[in-house]
């Protein structure tokens, strides 16, 4: 029973790092950049909550709801601000913007918030689920995690195949110049993926501290590289493998917490990440590409 | 031009072809001599598609042949499976008469197979003296910690890899550039020093994936003089692919027809010219022109 | 011999020299007269220790052309090395710091040569955004490790254990490393003319590297990965190579990093340290030693400089950041300058070409 306790609170942990790992993959397909600022939207997410409940005293859900348009209009501001002008630029100047970019985050949050953890008192108040006469508990919070995360990635999937929006970012992502071309407006479907990743990246935080109630300026970049190692670890462009990804990375991180040691428990996380990759080079579901000679 | 045409007649006339395994056909002088490469049923298959198959071919040691055929007949990716950039499906590869199975494209190079590319890859930010000093990695020794402490060993073969790679420029008078940027030459000097970076590695067979690309009349020619020159000093065989039939029938002793990854004709420039499938390849059908 | 005879690349390479002695000697003399504040000359030897690691950094990023996230993990494994031999030949007997430094260097650096040697054979499989994330990985887990890494010494020789300082089982001598709390009680033994001969050495190694005909091999590699290997290179032992020598460098200068300060935890050698590194790198120019050194030497003096304003000095280095970053690649920026230059290059003719050599 105690194995079973361990796996659901790593498919909800998983299930984060599944959201994050998201707007990760669909960051990467189409502007082929590594966002490490991705993890402090996360915590800037959790932050305009923790405020907007705490301090203005809103419906909980209302405050998700601020978070979340928050953190839309911060990933579309960073990414016309910083990223944008670097749409040509070599990758790893677009990598030290972001670098940049979640420093500035990380430090504003500082200045304004301090330095002192807040705690964060659950915004999920629905009862803990007990089953099989109380042996096993499934927190709400790991319910609604779950949901909330399989719930995200059919409608990422539906969006990305069916909608007409979604089938100009999968063109992006497969060749920027041939989709302009194609009369579809690049730049505004990448400001449209990095709003749609930055929301996503808002619920994961929600979801993150209402699971770890501490709330901290640096609360997001471990989760942010974590979940970016899910992104990779699924295939990085692939949305059914940042899913995937997540969820495992989740289920072992907890595992590994709970029958190896809570030190350790990082460094078998990446582990397996490097074993994976040396099996399958371009992770789980992603599609090896070979340069034309 | 026309001076030139006369000189590749005059020396091809003087070259007697004779047939030889697997269907080819050979310079009578190389006979006797392993070939320098030696294709079985060679073939590919990119995700059920066959992109080459049932590959055959001989290609004596000093020989100019041609590989020819209409765009996507396979001819690069036949390049590419001779160099090992892609694994064969099936097949054997003998160069030099050493099987090439299991090889990766840097141990096929030390085997003997250079190579330019249709889309040139020159190291770019290296200049061009570098680029030919790259080529002649494998032709000196010269290691790791006595470059790092500049033992005397290293100032000598660096003198060593200054001085082949100079003589090498030389033969497209190129020595004049040689401290220049790779990257910033023009397009015909790049093509030119991509075939002495090949040469320099000191190959047994050369291959030359379109070398008159984007070449005017009068720069191909002096191209064709250098590949003649260059099998002449060398005594090497060259393999070329070239869409431009001037310098394919004028210099190539034998030609190698492919259309959609098999092998359509095989023979001497002449036979080639009067072959009706290779015409009909390049042309369509007749029965369909007139219809 | 003026200094216009000499090739750009051996022009480049006198001026990487010049600009690390002129420093030297800029800071003793200033030193000499008063004008180097406290806080400043306590921050000489980390000088020397970063520049060191960006000019090993630039080694894999700019000159092997592989992005490298995990350089922090070869210094830690350097620094803890180090702290360790040093701790044992303290017991041992060994009085003269100058021998200790040296012997805890050379120790630290082939420790580290040999963990990046190894963490290289798989890493070196794969390409771009997969090698990065796979280097932060190998990182987090040295990191990780560390952690929970205890060692101490005593009459009898080393101890070992991964669980505790407890379980080492020792009465008397000192424990070298405890853990998440890391190494106490070190030595420092780091001095800035110690630091300044490391740079010269490591930049000396990284050069000598770059004009060889290994370094070259490197290059063609980073340039062309398939024309490489069509002329007979063998890939992965010119990308094993650049990154374990980077993985040595990095390791000495983990001990000259370590043996300035008298506590070193696991924990400061983290992603953030690597990335740290990474934009020394990137704003140094890729390849470009001594843009790495001039750049590590001013972003480590830079939040010093900005002490002033503390509270927002990393704010303002953020800013900075994304500014350098940024502002070459705007349009009015890119007109400014092409206007400045057009007004400059009046009498310069352009690139040299030769494109009517073969017309006959």
């Amino acid at each position: 029973m105690e194995a079973l306790t361990n796996f659901i609170n790593g498919l909800s942990l998983g299930s984060v790092y599944a959201i994050i790992a998201l707007g990760y993959t669909m960051v990467y397909g189409i502007a082929k950049m590594l966002n490490f600022a991705h993890g402090d939207v996360i915590m800037v997410g959790a932050y305009i909550c923790f405020c907007s409940v705490s301090y203005l005293g809103l419906h909980p859900l209302l405050g998700v709801l601020l978070s979340i348009v928050g953190c839309t209009v911060l990933g579309m501001v960073v990414e016309r601000l910083a990223y944008k002008p670097l749409r040509n630029a070599p990758s790893l100047n677009v990598l030290i913007t972001a670098i940049g970019v979640s420093y500035f985050l990380q430090n504003a949050a500082l200045l304004i918030m301090g330095s002192d953890p807040k705690s964060f008192s659950s915004i999920i108040s629905l009862p803990a689920l007990n089953l099989f006469d109380g042996a096993l508990t499934i927190s709400a919070t790991a319910v609604l995690t779950i949901v909330a995360c399989v719930i995200i990635m059919v409608a990422l999937v539906m969006f990305t195949t069916k909608t007409k929006m979604g089938k100009a970012m999968r063109a992006c992502s497969e060749d920027r110049d041939a989709a302009q071309l194609m009369g579809i407006n690049v730049n505004g479907t990448i400001s449209m993926v990095f709003a749609i990743g930055s929301g996503l990246a808002a619920i994961a935080g929600v979801l993150m501290c209402a699971a770890y109630p501490t709330l901290m300026p640096t609360t997001g970049s471990m989760p942010g590289i974590k979940a970016f190692t899910a992104a990779v670890l699924g295939g990085i462009g692939s949305i059914p493998g940042a899913a995937l990804g997540g969820v495992l990375l989740g289920v072992i991180e907890i595992f590994a917490r709970a029958y190896i040691g809570t030190q350790l428990a990082d460094a078998v996380v990446f582990a397996v990440l490097i074993v994976m990759l040396l099996i399958r080079p371009a992770g789980l579901l992603g599609k090896p590409v070979n340069e034309k000679v | 031009m026309s001076r030139f045409s006369d000189f590749a007649k005059a020396r091809r006339e003087g070259v007697k072809m004779v047939p030889v395994p697997s269907v080819s056909i050979m310079p009578e002088r190389d006979l006797g001599r392993a070939p320098a490469l030696e294709c079985l049923h060679l073939g590919i298959d990119f995700g059920g598609l066959k992109a080459v198959d049932d590959f055959n071919i001989t290609v004596g040691r000093t020989e100019i042949c041609g590989l020819i055929g209409p765009n996507g007949a396979g001819k690069t990716t036949v390049f590419n499976l001779l160099t090992k950039v892609y694994q064969p499906t099936r097949g054997t590869i003998m160069v030099d008469g050493h099987d090439t199975a299991g090889l990766d494209p840097a141990r096929v190079n030390r085997l003997g197979v250079a190579r330019t590319f249709q889309n040139i890859r020159l190291f770019s930010s290296l200049t061009v003296e570098e680029n030919v000093a790259v080529g002649l990695h494998n032709q000196h020794h010269c290691g790791m910690a006595t470059s790092i402490l500049r033992l005397p060993h290293h100032w000598k073969s660096e003198r060593w890899y200054h001085e082949r790679a100079l003589e090498l420029l030389d033969i497209f008078d190129m020595t004049g550039l040689a401290s220049h940027e790779a990257g910033s030459l023009p397009y015909g000097a790049q093509r030119r020093l991509e075939i002495v970076r090949a040469l320099a590695t000191n190959p047994k067979l050369l291959l030359l994936d379109e070398p008159a690309a984007g070449m005017n009349p009068s720069e191909t020619a002096e191209l064709m003089e250098n590949i003649v020159k260059i099998r002449d000093t060398f005594g090497i065989a060259i393999m070329l692919i070239e869409h431009d039939m001037n310098l394919v029938m004028n210099i190539c002793e034998g030609i190698c027809v492919l259309n959609f990854g098999k092998i359509i004709a095989k023979g001497t420039p002449e036979e080639i010219q009067q072959n009706e499938t290779v015409v009909e390849a390049y042309l369509g059908k007749r029965k369909e022109v007139e219809a | 011999m003026g200094i216009k005879v000499l090739s750009p690349q051996a022009r480049s390479t006198v001026f990487t020299y010049a600009i690390v002695v002129v420093a030297f000697v800029a800071v003793t003399v200033l030193d000499g007269m008063g004008f180097i504040s406290h806080s400043l000359s306590g921050q000489l030897v980390p000088i020397c220790a970063y520049v060191c690691l960006a000019v090993s950094l630039n080694l894999v990023v700019g000159v092997s052309g592989e992005l490298s996230l995990g350089h922090a993990g070869f210094m830690s494994v350097g620094a803890f090395t180090g702290v360790v031999v040093a701790g044992c030949l303290t017991q041992a007997g060994i009085e003269s710091e100058l021998l200790l430094f040296v012997i805890s260097a050379v120790v630290g650096a082939l420790a580290a040569g040999i963990i990046g040697f190894l963490v290289g054979i798989p890493v070196m499989r794969l390409r771009g955004d997969y090698l990065a994330i796979v280097t932060l990985a190998f990182g987090e887990i040295i990191k990780n490790l560390l952690n929970n890494f205890y060692v101490g010494v005593d009459a009898a020789g080393l101890h070992f254990s991964m669980k505790d300082s407890s379980s080492l089982g020792m009465t008397q001598g000192t424990i070298l490393i405890n853990g998440p709390k890391g190494a106490v009680g070190i030595d420092k033994i780091s001095t800035f003319v110690i630091g300044v001969v490391l740079v010269l050495i490591t930049v000396a190694v990284v050069l000598n590297l770059m004009h060889s005909r290994d370094g070259r091999a490197i290059m063609a590699v980073r340039d062309n990965r398939i024309a490489a290997e069509s002329v007979g290179i063998n890939v992965t032992k010119y990308r094993l190579m650049a990154f374990t020598v980077a993985s040595a460098l990095a390791g000495a200068a983990g001990v000259l990093y370590a043996m300035n300060y008298s506590t070193i935890t696991p924990s400061q050698f983290d992603f953030n340290q690597s990335i740290l590194i990474l934009v020394y790198v990137v704003l140094g120019g890729m390849g470009n030693i001594w843009g790495s050194i001039i750049s590590a030497a001013f972003l480590t003096v830079l939040p010093e400089l900005l002490r002033p304003i503390n509270d927002y000095r990393m704010l303002l280095y953020a800013v900075v950041l994304i500014l350098v970053m940024v502002v070459p690649h705007l349009k009015i920026y890119q007109r400014v300058t092409e206007a400045v230059r057009s007004r400059l290059a009046h009498k310069k003719p352009a690139v040299a070409t030769e494109g009517g050599e073969g017309d006959e």
